[in-house]
């Protein structure tokens, strides 16, 4: 692709205890690309994520957004890197207390000097871009959680960002509000030349969406290319996640002393906690 | 944010009546074997104006608004708002922290004010009603036993309150781990140390105001 990459990840090491839940991943987005990052639950998907984003440091390695090294920034510099992106999260992590209209204005009061009616019409237009005109006075509360998800990229994409991160963009949509979702994403990163990463499980989506997929699996990339490349790779792990099977070369369960939340939880029987229920409530 | 106080008002008042008229009820009391029931306004005006003002009105303000705000900002923390708003690049401490910690820093003194003149009211009321004193000399009595650096210490108490109140709600609304059981636990927590931190400040602030000099 062209020029330099968008995002450039190098030997990133993210280790909790012993085991690293990021085993040294290096990777490059250049621009108008459409990353897809899949794998199993607990594969470090969403960690790697939040390293990119700069919300987790790395014991060890480097991450380059618009060619700025961000693990050694402090908060106020990613401050001023991720006025330049967006991101949507898997639940929408809309401000409760705001109704709909203002969680999308929010970025844009923060940020511009606009003025109260141009913010106005950029919302507007931002929750029709998301097919949900009229919504903007209702409380977050009031609409449903694809509803939600919805608002969460209106938001994402209010200060028309130059990258987008979408953790989970399509989990919990219908079939029609995905297609309407992946459209989106594929007119700003073909239009406006908009770089996007999604986490997604959904391989419909995944697949109509990609310029690039990368599959993770225990920390490390299992596999990347083109999705004719992810379509008709040879590795067993590939091929038993893209058509969903369940018996393949992927453990079911990961055994306890392999995962780390569970190394700090003492095994209890289920039947103390119910006990422990049954006491609380005389 | 500014409701901290408005809506406390009433719950405040009522307490501080009920304050007010038993610390009179009790005064007269033990005063009068003493034949001494001309002290009564004195006595309940300055434990009003020192101690039972300020400390009362901020257990009210921890039980309502400390609580509010740490259940408040633990629920945005798990439902990933706090994240949501650093992605933003807006910094949830200016943005949450703040307004917060000013509607406290000033409603909680200005409750204090208000619960001051409704504990002396509920004084007066039993000096009045059942003791038998008249209006003006029940004022009189109150104003000289009273000077100005008794409200002042009183008001001084109740900013450091408020800033002790407010910083422990955030703090521990901020550090919410693990789902609705941690906000939970953390609420609790807050109302626990706040009210341990603002008894034991208040024991020091009076030793350094009333005893030290």
């Amino acid at each position: 692709m062209n020029g330099e990459p968008v995002i450039e990840v190098v030997d990133l090491v993210r280790k909790f205890g012993d085991r690293a839940v990021i085993d040294n991943i290096s990777l490059k987005i250049h621009r108008g690309e459409t990353l897809v990052i899949m794998g199993g639950s607990g594969c470090g998907k969403s960690t790697l994520l939040r390293h990119i984003i700069g919300s987790m440091r790395p014991t060890s390695g480097s991450v380059k957004i618009f060619g700025e090294e961000i693990t050694a920034m402090n908060e106020r510099e990613i401050g001023n890197v991720r006025k330049r992106f967006g991101m949507l999260f898997q639940s929408g992590a809309l401000l409760a207390s705001l109704t709909v209209g203002e969680n999308v204005a929010l970025p844009l009061l923060q940020h511009t000097r606009k003025t109260p009616e141009e913010i106005d019409e950029i919302v507007e237009q931002k929750l029709k871009m998301v097919g949900l005109s009229g919504f903007e006075n209702l409380k977050p509360s009031e609409i449903s959680g694809g509803m939600k998800k919805r608002v969460g990229l209106a938001r994402a994409l209010a200060l028309d960002p130059e990258l987008l991160f979408s953790d989970e963009p399509t989990s919990g949509l219908d079939p029609i509000m995905t297609a309407v979702v992946d459209q989106l994403t594929l007119k700003l990163t073909h239009g406006a030349h908009m770089t996007a990463v999604v986490v997604t499980h959904d391989m419909t989506s995944a697949f109509r969406i990609a310029t690039r997929m990368i599959m993770l699996g225990h920390g490390s990339i299992v596999a990347q290319g083109t999705p004719d490349e992810i379509r008709t790779s040879p590795n067993p792990e590939v091929q038993q996640f893209i058509n969903g099977e369940a018996d393949g070369p992927i453990p079911l369960n990961l055994s306890q002393d392999e995962h780390v939340d569970l190394q700090h939880v003492k095994p209890r029987p289920c039947v103390a906690a119910r006990n422990r229920f049954h006491h609380k409530h005389g | 944010m500014v409701f901290i106080g408005v809506r406390a008002a009433p719950m405040v008042a009522l307490t501080a009546f009920s304050i007010g008229v038993t610390l009179a009820m009790q005064a007269a009391h033990s005063l009068q074997q003493l034949g001494a029931e001309i002290y009564v306004p004195d006595l309940v005006m300055l434990s009003i104006l020192r101690e039972m003002g300020p400390v009362l009105i901020a257990v009210i303000v921890i039980g309502r608004s400390g609580s509010a705000v740490a259940a408040e900002l633990g629920t945005m923390k798990v439902s990933e708002e706090i994240e949501a708003l650093e992605v933003m690049a807006i910094n949830p401490v200016q943005y949450l922290v703040v307004p917060r910690f000013i509607a406290m820093l000033i409603m909680l003194p200005a409750l204090t004010i208000f619960g001051n003149y409704i504990g002396v009211l509920g004084g007066w009321a039993v000096c009045r009603f059942a003791l038998n004193f008249n209006t003006a000399g029940f004022i009189i009595r109150a104003l000289q036993s009273a000077d100005t650096w008794d409200l002042y210490s009183g008001m001084i108490k109740s900013a450091v309150f408020a800033w002790i109140i407010i910083t422990i709600a955030c703090n521990a609304g901020l550090h919410v781990e693990g789902g609705a059981e941690g906000v939970g636990q953390s609420t609790t927590s807050s109302v626990v140390q706040a009210l341990l931190a603002m008894l034991v400040t208040n024991a020091i602030l009076t030793g350094i105001f009333f005893f030290a000099a």
